[in-house]
Order: C-alpha cells, then sequence, then structure tokens
C-alpha cells in the first residue's frame, strides 16, 4: 500500500482547478493575521509567496543565505519566460502549452499539475508587467515573443538575456514592500538547517546566522521551501556557488520524501570547461538558438579554424537528424546529440569538447532586412554583417559580452564553442497537487520540488513554475491546510522538538570543526562533482551506477574522517556553510545514482545506455516505469521506493519525435 | 588547458569582524592562470591557507557570471578592478601581468560596514527599495498585460535602468560614499513606465528620505559611479531622480 495520494481534485483536466479554488476552505482575514508562514528561499517561488501570502494578510517570516534576497539564482536565469498568451496569433493556447510541456517531460509529469501551470501562466505576465518589469517590446509598444527549443509557436517573453533578472527583482520589490510594511520578516544571511516537526506537522525551522553563527529557532504554523535545485551536486554546475540541497535534503531525512532524483538536465549550450581552477560553468541561453546554428567539422579531427572551414564540409547536425525541429530541439536531445559527435572524434577546440554555435548566416539574413528598410535592395556582404551585427547585439549583446569576458575570443567574429553542462534538476521534494510534501504544513515550490517537467524541463518554464507556484498556486492551496489551523496558538520556542532540532545541529557543526583532517571541504566536492559526472551524467549504465554508489559511500567516510574546516562556530565562516552542504551533497548523490539504477529505462534526461533505440535515441518503458519515484529515507544509505503511477486521460503518451 | 605561470602578490584586507582593525596582510601566489577569474584566484590562495592551517579570506560571492551583484571587491584602487563594465567574478588574470601586485579592499563606505574580511553588510539597499522602490499592485490585481502599450524607446530606456545589480561598487567608488546612482536607477525605471505613475512622487521623497537615513553621502557631480559601475548605469538616472524629487516638492499633498 503506498503512501502517497497526489491529492489531485477530481472532474475534467480543464476544470479542476478552478473547482479546486471555488470550493478550497479560505481563512478570514482576523486568522490569517494570527497564523505565521515560514518560506525558505527568496528566488522567484520563495520571493513571489512570501510576498503573495503577505498580502492576503499571513503573518510570513522568509529566509536566505545570500545577503539580499534580490540576489537567489533565479536572477540569472538568461533567456526568457513561457505563457499561453496566444499574443503571435500562431496557435498557441493552454492546451498547446500543456501538452509541449508533458511531451518535452518525455510523459513522466503529472497531468493535473502541468495543465494547471499553463493557465496561469498567462496571468504571470500580466502580473510582472503590473509590477513595472521591463519585459521586451514591439515597435507598436506591445510585448515582443521569441521561439524556445520543443515547442513551434513563438510563446517566450524576455528581458533581453536578463529576464530571470528582471523577474526576480519584480518579486523582490513586491516582497520589499510588505517588509517596509512589517508584514515579512526578513531574515538575510540565514541558513536553514533543519525542519521542526511536532505531532506529525511541520512547526518551524533551526537557522544558523551566517554572520553570527548563532543557531535560531523559528515557529510557523506552516513552512514552506523555495530553496531551488540541487545541480552543485556536480560541482561544475550553471548553478550559482551557494546554490544547495541542504534545506530539501533536511526535510527528506526528516520524512519529506524524495521523488525522481535521477532527473537532471544538461543544458546544450554553455562555455566549455577551461582547467582544472574552474568553478562554475556558464551558461549561454537558449534563445540563441534562435539566430544560431549548431555545427561540427565533417572530418574527424580538423584542426582548421571555423573561418577556414567551408560550408559543404561542415555537418549541422541537428538540423540533419531533426529536420522538423532543427537546432530548436529540447534540451536533452541537443546535449546528447552534441556528446555523441565528440565522443565520435567530431569535437572543436583544444579539448575537443565542444561544438561550434553559429551566427554567420542569421547575422547576414538580419543585415539583409535592415539594409532593405533603409531602402538599400542589394547591399553587399559587409554592409549586411555591420547592420545584422548591430541586431543580434540588441538581442543578445549581454550573452556575447559575458561569452567574450570568459572565453577571451569575440563571438561576432568567430563561432562560439559550446559544451552541454549540469543546469537545472527536475527531480526534488515529492509534493502533491497542493504543493504539500508527505510532511503535513510543509510545502515545497520552485524547482525545489519535482512536479511539473517530468523527466526534461523545456526552456523558459523555470521561471514560469516558479512565479506560478509562488504568485498564484501555493497562496490559494495552502489555505486548505491552514484553515484547520486556525486553533494553534504559536508553540514556543522551548518546546522539546525545537531543543532536539537545535542540538543535532549544534552536534553536526562540532563533528565538522572537530574532524581536523587533512582536505578541504572544496577537495571533497570535487570528487563527488566527477564521480557525478561521468557515472550519474548526460549516460549512465549498469555498472557505472554500482560502481558510483561504492565510491560515493567511500568517499562519505572519507569526508567525515579527513576534512578540515577552519574557524570556529560562533562567527561568519564560508568554509562551515559548505561543509554542510557537501556533506548533503554526497548522500543525495547516492541516491541519485539508486534512483538512476532502478529506471531501466530512458527518459527525458535520464539516458540509461541500455535503452536506445537503434538511431540512438531515448527509450521508454512506459508498462513498467509509467511513474514518480518517491523514496524515503530510512537511515545512512537506507531508501525504500514509493512509486505514484502517472495515468494519462488527455494525452495519448507517444515516443517524443522531433524529426 | 591551463597550468599557468603567473606570479603574483596580493595585499588582501584581513579584519576579523565588524569590531576589531583590520590591515592588509601580503600573500605570494604562483602558478596562476591567465584563463582564471579573479575569484577563482581567490579560491587557490584559500585552499592554500587551508591547507597551511590559516584561516581563509572571506569574501562576498555567488553566480559568478556578473549578474547577481554579490561580489564586491575593491581591486588597486577601483570596484570591480580595472576592466570597464564587468563585475568581479568575470574580471580574469588575464587582465593583469606576471610579477603583479594587487591590493584587494572591501568596499569602503559608512553605510557598508565592514561584516569580515571583505565582505561588508548592504542591507541599506534593501531597505532604500522597501521605503518605495515598488509599484503597489497585489498578486492577481493586473490587467492583460496588452492592455497597456509602452513605446519601445521608453520601455528600452526603464530597461537599461532596471539593469542595475545592486552591487554597490557606485557608492564605493563615490568620494562622498554616495547611493544616488542605486537610488535613481530605480526610481527612474519605475518613473518612466505607465505602471510607475500613481506613485511617482511619492516614490521620490520616500526612497530619498531613506537613503539620507543610511548614511549615504551627497552628490557632486563627479561621474565616477557612472565610471565604474559595471553594468553602465547612465547619470542621466541621478539627472531624472533629482528632477521628480523638486517635482515632487511643488506638488499639493494630496497629489502626492
Amino acid at each position: 500500500m503506498s503512501k502517497l495520494n497526489s491529492n489531485i481534485p477530481a472532474g475534467e483536466l480543464t476544470q479542476k482547478w478552478t473547482k479546486y479554488k471555488s470550493s478550497v476552505p479560505l481563512v478570514n482575514p482576523a486568522n490569517k493575521r494570527s497564523l505565521e508562514v515560514i518560506v525558505v528561499g527568496s528566488g522567484l517561488a520563495g520571493a513571489s509567496a512570501a510576498a503573495t501570502l503577505a498580502e492576503m494578510g499571513y503573518k510570513v517570516k522568509c529566509f536566505c543565505f545570500q545577503d539580499s534576497p534580490r540576489r537567489a539564482h533565479s536572477i540569472a536565469a538568461q533567456g526568457g519566460i513561457n505563457a499561453a498568451k496566444n499574443y503571435q496569433n500562431d496557435g498557441d493556447s493552454t492546451y498547446r502549452l500543456f501538452y509541449d510541456t508533458i511531451k518535452g517531460g518525455d510523459y513522466r509529469a503529472r497531468e493535473a499539475n502541468v495543465h494547471r501551470l499553463a493557465e496561469v501562466s498567462a496571468n504571470i505576465i500580466d502580473q510582472c508587467v503590473a509590477q513595472g518589469v521591463p519585459l521586451a517590446r514591439e515597435y507598436g509598444g506591445l510585448l515582443d515573443n521569441r521561439s524556445f527549443g520543443g515547442t513551434q509557436v513563438q510563446r517566450t517573453f524576455y528581458a533581453a538575456g536578463q529576464t530571470g533578472q528582471q523577474l526576480l527583482l519584480g518579486a523582490y520589490s513586491a516582497l520589499e514592500r510588505q517588509v517596509g510594511m512589517g508584514k515579512v520578516q526578513m531574515y538575510t544571511r540565514h541558513e536553514m538547517l533543519d525542519v521542526v516537526v511536532i505531532d506529525g506537522k511541520a512547526r518551524g525551522i533551526i537557522a544558523r546566522n551566517l554572520i553570527t553563527g548563532e543557531l535560531e529557532r523559528h515557529f510557523g504554523h506552516a513552512v514552506v521551501l523555495g530553496t531551488g535545485g540541487y545541480g552543485n551536486v556536480f560541482y561544475l554546475s550553471t548553478n550559482a556557488m551557494g546554490s544547495n540541497v541542504t534545506a530539501a535534503w533536511k526535510v527528506h531525512k526528516k520524512g519529506a520524501f524524495f521523488a525522481n532524483p535521477c532527473y537532471t538536465q544538461i543544458h546544450p549550450t554553455c562555455i566549455p570547461v577551461s582547467g582544472d581552477h574552474q568553478s562554475k560553468l556558464t551558461l549561454m541561453s537558449e534563445s540563441l538558438r534562435n539566430d544560431g546554428r549548431i555545427w561540427v567539422p565533417k572530418k574527424k579531427d580538423d584542426t582548421r579554424k571555423a573561418s577556414d572551414i567551408p560550408e559543404d564540409e561542415r555537418d549541422y547536425y541537428l538540423e540533419r537528424r531533426y529536420p522538423a525541429f532543427g537546432n530548436l530541439v529540447p534540451r536533452d536531445v541537443a546535449s546528447r546529440a552534441a556528446k555523441e559527435r565528440c565522443d565520435a572524434g567530431y569535437g572543436v577546440g583544444s579539448s575537443k569538447l565542444a561544438v561550434y554555435l553559429d551566427f554567420k548566416a542569421n547575422t547576414e539574413r538580419y543585415g539583409r532586412i535592415e539594409a532593405s528598410k533603409a531602402g538599400n535592395h542589394n547591399p553587399d556582404k559587409e554592409t549586411c554583417m555591420r547592420l545584422g551585427t548591430a541586431v543580434i547585439k540588441e538581442k543578445y549583446g549581454n550573452l556575447f559580452d559575458m561569452y567574450a569576458q570568459i572565453t577571451g575570443e569575440n563571438p561576432y567574429e568567430t563561432p562560439m564553442r559550446i559544451y552541454p553542462a549540469v543546469h537545472y534538476t527536475m527531480g526534488g521534494v515529492w509534493v502533491d497537487y497542493d504543493l504539500m510534501t508527505t510532511i503535513p504544513g510543509l510545502y515545497c515550490t520552485g524547482e525545489a520540488n519535482f512536479s511539473d517537467h517530468g523527466a526534461n524541463r523545456l526552456g523558459a518554464s523555470a521561471l514560469m513554475q516558479g512565479l506560478a507556484d509562488g504568485y498564484f498556486v501555493l497562496p490559494y492551496t495552502i489555505g486548505s491546510y491552514l484553515s484547520k489551523e486556525i486553533a494553534t496558538k504559536p508553540i514556543p520556542t522551548d518546546h522539546p522538538a525545537f531543543v532536539e532540532a537545535e542540538n543535532e545541529v549544534k552536534a553536526t557543526i562540532d563533528k565538522f570543526l572537530s574532524i581536523n583532517g587533512t582536505k578541504s571541504v572544496d577537495h571533497f566536492h570535487k570528487r563527488l562533482g566527477h564521480i557525478m559526472w561521468e557515472k550519474c551524467g548526460m549516460a549512465r549504465n549498469r555498472e557505472g551506477l554500482t560502481q558510483a554508489i561504492q565510491e560515493i559511500q567511500d568517499l562519505r567516510k572519507e569526508f567525515w574522517a579527513d576534512v578540515k574546516v577552519p574557524g570556529s562556530a560562533d562567527e561568519f565562516n564560508p568554509e562551515l556553510e559548505k561543509a554542510h552542504r557537501v556533506a548533503d551533497f554526497i548522500e543525495l548523490g547516492e541516491l541519485m545514482c539508486k534512483d538512476a539504477l532502478n529506471r531501466e529505462e530512458s527518459c527525458g534526461g535520464h539516458f540509461r545506455e541500455e535503452h536506445q533505440t537503434e538511431e540512438g535515441e531515448a527509450k521508454r518503458d512506459d508498462e513498467n516505469f509509467a511513474y514518480v519515484a518517491a523514496w524515503e529515507y530510512k537511515g545512512v544509505s537506507q531508501f525504500e521506493l514509493h512509486k505514484e503511477e502517472l495515468n494519462y486521460e488527455n494525452i495519448k503518451v507517444a515516443q517524443r519525435n522531433y524529426k | 588547458m591551463s597550468t599557468g605561470n603567473m606570479n603574483l602578490t596580493l595585499q588582501v584586507w584581513r579584519q576579523k569582524n565588524s569590531k576589531s582593525t583590520g590591515k592588509l596582510v601580503d600573500y605570494k601566489l604562483s602558478d596562476i592562470s591567465p584563463d582564471m577569474s579573479f575569484l577563482e584566484m581567490f579560491d587557490v590562495l584559500n585552499e592554500q591557507l587551508i591547507t597551511k592551517g590559516e584561516e581563509p579570506v572571506v569574501f562576498d560571492h555567488d553566480c559568478r557570471e556578473g549578474i547577481c551583484g554579490m561580489c564586491s571587491m575593491f581591486i588597486n584602487g577601483q570596484p570591480h578592478g580595472p576592466k570597464d563594465l564587468v563585475t568581479t567574478c568575470q574580471l580574469h588574470m588575464r587582465s593583469f601581468k606576471d610579477g603583479d601586485t594587487i591590493v584587494v579592499e572591501p568596499w569602503r563606505a559608512k553605510a557598508f560596514p565592514v561584516i569580515k574580511d571583505l565582505a561588508v553588510d548592504r542591507s541599506a539597499f534593501d531597505r532604500v527599495i522597501a521605503a518605495g522602490g515598488f509599484v503597489s499592485v497585489n498578486t492577481g490585481n493586473a490587467q492583460d498585460a496588452n492592455n497597456l502599450p509602452i513605446p519601445k524607446s521608453k520601455a528600452d530606456a526603464a530597461f537599461e535602468a532596471a539593469a542595475c545589480i545592486g552591487c554597490g561598487a557606485c557608492v564605493a567608488t563615490c568620494k562622498n560614499a554616495s547611493a544616488m546612482l542605486f537610488v535613481s536607477a530605480k526610481i527612474s525605471q519605475l518613473a518612466l513606465l505607465p505602471q510607475g505613475q500613481p506613485e511617482r512622487y511619492r516614490r521620490v521623497q520616500s526612497m530619498v528620505a531613506q537613503m539620507d537615513e543610511e548614511g549615504f553621502g551627497n552628490c557632486t557631480n563627479t561621474g565616477a559611479c557612472e565610471a565604474e559601475c559595471p553594468k553602465g548605469i547612465s547619470l542621466e538616472n541621478i539627472a531624472r531622480m533629482n528632477r521628480d524629487y523638486l517635482s515632487a516638492k511643488f506638488i499639493s499633498e494630496e497629489e502626492v
């Protein structure tokens, strides 16, 4: 008997959310004022939830580890945000966005959640524009759109290559407005280190003040996590240095199930690794695939400069393999195709682990249009390139600058070299339709939960999901729980459960500081990342995963015997913060490998070499694996699998085809 | 690949906490690759310090791609170092020469007290935003986004102001430790857009009042903020803010 109940409302798919909203129990304004909600994380999901809950009248405490909520890693999202507005009159609709997302996720997401996401997507754009978020516009004054992978409509709204920044600053301003009104208490430079569970319900957290080192106890009638994804388990990823799994992992160890941990997204267009010193990888937005063509030389080990390779000696392999979607195939497909070419010996650059992303053809095309607008109907090539470069600069200027900074090369003149890198994690804390975890009163939103993207997320859908959860979903669904809590008085934080949780955290900190080993935290993090990338990365197999599990278990023992954490507990000590995070990453890494080993099929970002078609495409096994794998923590290295069956009532499940 | 050959001397500000006095401490580094970012060079330094049993240097950083605004080093007398339009995390060692001595200090301003080593407290910026850097629109109150056409030129200008990353380089470089570039960027963004009009004059007054209360200095039109801003935020924003601030004084209280 499974312990999982997804609580999906009955009725027609298109009516579920509408009905839910009109029948969910309400909390009257006077009662809201005495109900306290803790929100951990201040990215798109956390900040929008904290602001909206406070607007509704709840007492909110919001926590972030950065020095300001404005710095959460949502800020780095580049390309855009999807919404089913159909402003382009190209046939888009709520249903199409729903369908594309389910298909893009390789039929491993819940229909009801995804349909709700598609329904509220349009409201997000309205809300952000009302806040003063400067999304890109056309000369007529209306909003502009562009294309993203895995779709054939233009539904992506954007603000140059800084969409995440602008949306986050919108949510941040809404949050700060509530802070100014005293309705949100903001705790910056605080890190949640445990959840407090009393009589089976989440009732608060233990947080560490990162400046003073003091451990603090905070009560809440409910706790909401919006703490982001766990891509940094790979050490090198496009995540920020501080992005971590700690909050999610701590609640997992207290009873929240962790779902589909092996679903990780490897983004096809990132700047390649340049050396051992590298601390992180940088994404080049998927939006570049609107105007960039991906190719490698047709000849193996071709050492000529890109510009010296004639057109007919270039292999535009995505256009060749997937003529219908071309360069705009979904991320998992594009990444594997790049790996395939490089593994076969056609890679470029000094490491041979890179492919070209070339803007020349489209630069020239734009230049021709610009010249034509100016009355020059027969422009020479140089004029086209000059005028076209200006267009490209306006669309992607900040990305091109970033590329030039990092590589020292000028992407306006030579094609970019790109290679896949870890970018996003579809897996996360298991939640039901209400976004509640298996611990009553504990909610999880945004990238930290597992719910909407199945086995592969489409581009420009992370921003959509984070804001959908925070602005439009959680504020409704949390009412169904809190309406039953109006009689619960705030629990004093000298309750034994708070004391015990704090003591556990303190014991862990003392342990870190007393090991006094010989190797830094980063040393272990790098080794973990290496194991994960080699054996649980773009391609996985039984043998590698089995080895990885053993290697990670050994690494964990070595970490706890030989890590060196300098400094003390009662001061600003970033090494101590990292120690917590890496200890949790090591445990998570093991679960990811176990999940990947269990899933004897290929789907989305999870590619098992044993399960592929003759053409090398992912081969799903719907008969045996059309389920969410939700893992229960049972002790060190002990995880019990629970299955949530996925039922497709509205979409016909098919092999994905982007040809 | 990158086995580097640069040898450097770093003079780094070390300060135990906000109450202690700090000083510059010398460190020698060798085999630095020109392809490293400035912060990766600090990672190498910290790894060496940890191995030797010394305390690593504390510095703020997070995204390492120039957008979160967390990194904040004053390098050889310039916030974010010698290159224009980049943050410290996007500064690479190829901008320096073998044998260089590099002095690294924290942001210095009364409103940005040092927390430890190179990390400072910039929460004053959050309080300035909380005083009025928003449009008062609750979730669910919005009309259809395209019911409000905005001329592209206005939208683009608002976007340019909104590109501010809140790093505080403008304050750090200003001889008066003025925050006017930061504050005016937010005021401009919203003043340029129709959504920002209803609260336009209230906003400028409350944000400026909060800015003063935080202990930031005044503007004397030197322009160092614009020159050092990693995102190219323009001085025009300060002019726009001053104009609105003055206008607010002439507008009757009911309108404000």
